[in-house]
């Protein structure tokens, strides 16, 4: 027996994030480590059920061996329910063909039996690389009180960045009157943040009439909130106050871990409301030996520290061997930084054994370029590797 | 074959009184993020027992909120799973509650029909207290292999005069075979074997130990059960060469919470391949260091702020270290803050204990300061 839901989230995880360069080679971008013990997806999924919504349906196509494992059955979110919770939706068979999401529009399209069966009055879709705090359930508020056929979330963006977002230009009660992708002298610094309400059946239409059009790219900034607009229908603007952020690039995805440390953090993942939840790894705590220096950073269990950390976010398992200095950086699980070697301004992914004496990247106050090394690297001891190398230009193995 | 897992919850809950008053000795916290019956669980789960039944007496709140449905250690389960026992009063007989501290003997005559019915060949028993990273799987192989009715798992180790009163030693001959055991021995030190309390044993014989020592009045399993049937069973002793903490008092607690700032210590019990100790989750965030912080020889938990100086000192979840703040061989227990300016040596703070601003506490290792949970200095 079907029970209905009023609201289905529908989780877009399926982009292959090509500017994250390897550490997107066999992770599908959602699935990229954040913040010491996180992924990405794990805000947007622990956005939902903090916000009451506990049916989610997570697109998924490209590489998602890690993802598929990651969600598992939900339930580190919760979302292991008797009905409803957390279902992976990758592209499947039907009778009269097969076919790949085309674009994000036609992913749900696809997939709007699933959505058929839990009834829903309204459908939330978001995708699975922004990082943030938010409350769907008074945007769903918002939607209703409209009466809005489809509700965008906003943010304020400074002008300057305006030209690089979609932006809503909107009436003084919010109305959307004009959408403008990436707008070379936008009207309004409000930004669209990916996220969006439609009531079912207006989705149903509007999908329906996208994949229609065979001109279509099948996107819905690109063209199925355009063609509502165009055809009139009630959109309106939610704006959002807090912090977001978009992880889509090395340079944005090494800021939002920034963003986590200092005194006040711009994101604090500590406050006791709207948690984020996360799978956990099952590691002791982590040790600060005695000559050990830690300043401004997050470290997480199952880290040993023998050298100094400063302004880094060091997720479970890493070690710092004594002497050697890791600054400025985001090291992934389960990395080796050996005695006396340097780390700065550098992602360093997971397992990654850096050898004695290295020195990976250089200073920020230089105005280096961040350095990306990809999972699974050694690097012999005394190796230099200067400040801006991708590791896809070097072999698993730094001689 | 197939094993199912009885714990004592309650056992030793008058040795460290202390951390024992709001909590079972099952659920005082250890080691920045555990509890000692994660110890035991683990190495019931690691060994393959995917059934575990807790004997609970009293103050078991803090335990059934820790366990829960039981799948942080995998043991939500519908064929076992880990099951709590509470005492098996009735409204009809009031006065069968037999003593407050209750033996294992006596736990265990309330756990009969839970034992009854599980279908498992093989039982281990074990404490709660087991600070140890053990294969229950070679215990269970050494039972078999030696054909024994009883087999405990014991550990040569050093005693003082104290910590022999607080053990049961046991002596066995050449081939293990257990022929002596002393109950709480006074005036005995040097190094002995000591029971770790974890015992295997056929299922169908621990119904016929628990129903013979109902009809005569027996009520310890050491004095009564092993030493009276050490010529009649074949009682074997398991040696166990890893890490053990035999924590029986306050500054036990306190000692043995400071060995594992040896990095040795840490990975005799947390670090051997596929055999991790398992918790409780509590999506605590990593621990965020502020640029103040001086931080030497000291574990933490995730989910701490540090703005101020933490030294040989194990610091649980979710604790505040304010700017200017000295915590030195400490143990600081779960969400407790530390003001700014305040200054702690040899104390331990239980849980949820705020220290205001330039508060000055010190105790000494023999006799650490402790502060009970929720209190306010």
């Amino acid at each position: 027996m079907l029970q209905k839901k009023e609201c289905v989230a529908m989780l877009l995880a399926g982009g292959q994030g090509s500017r994250l360069y390897n550490l997107t080679e066999k992770t599908a971008k959602p699935a990229v480590p954040f913040g010491g013990k996180y992924r990405i997806i794990d805000f947007t999924l622990s956005n939902c059920v903090n916000s009451g919504i506990d049916t989610v349906g997570v697109l998924t196509q490209y590489q998602p061996y890690v993802l598929n494992e990651y969600i598992g059955n939900g339930q580190p979110w919760d979302l292991d329910k008797t009905y409803g919770g957390v279902k992976l939706l990758p592209p499947y068979q039907r009778s009269n063909g097969a076919y790949w999401y085309r674009g994000t529009a036609n992913a749900i399209y696809q997939n709007l039996g699933f959505v058929e069966r839990y009834d829903p009055d309204y459908v939330l879709i978001l995708s699975g690389d922004h990082i943030y705090k938010m409350d769907y359930s008074d945007m769903l508020r918002y939607h209703r009180e409209k009466g809005a056929d489809c509700t965008i979330a906003v943010i304020d963006v400074p002008l300057a960045e305006a030209s690089r977002f979609g932006i809503m230009n909107t009436e003084p009660d919010g109305k959307i009157y004009e959408f403008e992708e990436k707008p070379p002298v936008p009207k309004s610094t409000k930004a669209s943040m990916g996220i969006y309400i439609f009531g079912t059946g207006v989705l149903k239409k509007y999908l329906a009439e996208d994949d229609a059009n065979p001109s279509s790219a099948n996107d819905f900034g690109k063209n199925v909130i355009p063609a509502m607009l165009a055809s009139g229908a009630k959109m309106y603007a939610y704006p959002f106050t807090g912090y977001w952020k978009d992880v889509g690039t090395v340079q944005s995805l090494w800021e939002a871990n920034m963003d986590l440390i200092g005194e006040h953090p711009a994101l604090d993942l500590r406050t006791p409301e709207r948690r984020i939840f996360s799978r956990n790894a099952t590691r002791p705590p982590h040790f600060i030996g005695r000559d050990g220096k830690v300043e401004n950073s997050l470290i997480t269990e199952g880290c040993e520290i023998y050298g100094t950390v400063i302004n880094s976010v060091l997720f479970g398992g890493v070690k710092v061997g004594a002497g050697a200095v890791v600054s400025d950086s985001v090291i992934f699980e389960e990395t080796e930084i050996s005695e006396g070697a340097t780390v700065d301004h550098s992602i360093l992914d997971c397992r990654i054994k850096v050898g004695k004496n290295c020195v990976i990247g250089a200073p920020v106050s230089e105005g280096s370029a961040i350095t990306l090394l990809g999972a699974d690297m050694t690097v012999d001891d005394g190796v230099k590797v200067p400040a801006g190398t991708m590791s896809s230009d070097l072999s698993k193995e730094v001689k | 074959m197939s094993v199912t897992g009885i714990i004592f919850s309650n056992v030793h809950d008058s040795n460290i009184p202390e951390l024992t008053r709001l909590r079972t000795t099952a659920s005082v916290p250890y080691g920045c993020r555990y509890r000692f019956i994660d110890f035991t669980l683990s190495n019931m789960v690691n060994s393959g027992v995917t059934s575990v039944g807790i004997i609970t007496q009293e103050n078991y709140q803090s335990l059934t909120d820790h366990i829960g449905t039981g799948k942080d250690w995998d043991l939500a389960s519908r064929a076992g799973g880990v099951k709590l026992i509470p005492p098996n009063f009735t409204a009809f007989a009031q006065n069968s509650r037999q003593s407050t501290a209750p033996t294992r003997l006596e736990s265990l005559k309330s756990a009969t029909v839970y034992i009854s019915r599980r279908k498992e060949e093989l039982v281990v028993l074990s404490d709660c207290d087991v600070i140890c990273n053990v294969d229950l799987g070679d215990m269970i192989e050494f039972h078999k292999k030696t054909g024994a009715d009883i087999t405990l798992a014991t550990k040569k180790t050093v005693l003082s005069a104290e910590q022999a009163a607080k053990n049961i030693i046991i002596r066995s001959d050449k081939d293990a075979r257990v022929n002596d055991l002393l109950v709480y021995p006074k005036d005995l030190t040097g190094e002995h074997d000591i029971s770790l309390n974890i015992m295997v044993m056929g299922r169908q014989r621990l119904l016929d130990i628990i129903t013979d020592a109902s009809a005569h009045g027996y009520t310890s399993f050491n004095s009564d059960v092993i030493l009276r049937n050490l010529h009649s069973l074949k009682i074997m002793s398991y040696s166990y060469e890893g890490y053990f903490a035999c924590v029986g008092s306050l500054s036990e607690y306190f000692a043995c919470s400071m060995q594992l700032l040896d990095p040795d210590v840490r990975k005799a019990l947390f670090g051997i391949k596929n055999r991790p100790v398992y918790t409780k989750i509590r999506n605590s965030p990593p621990t965020r260091y502020t640029a103040g912080s001086f931080v030497s020889n000291s574990l933490l938990a995730d989910g701490c702020v540090i703005s101020g100086t933490v030294e040989n000192s194990i610091i649980f979840r979710g604790v505040t270290v304010r700017s200017g703040a000295v915590v030195r061989n400490s143990i600081v227990m779960q969400d407790s803050v530390i003001g700014a300016g305040a200054s702690l040596n040899c104390a331990v703070l239980d849980k949820n204990v705020v220290i205001k601003d330039n508060v000055v506490l010190s105790g000494h290792e023999s006799l650490p300061f402790y502060v009970p949970k929720n209190s306010i200095v």
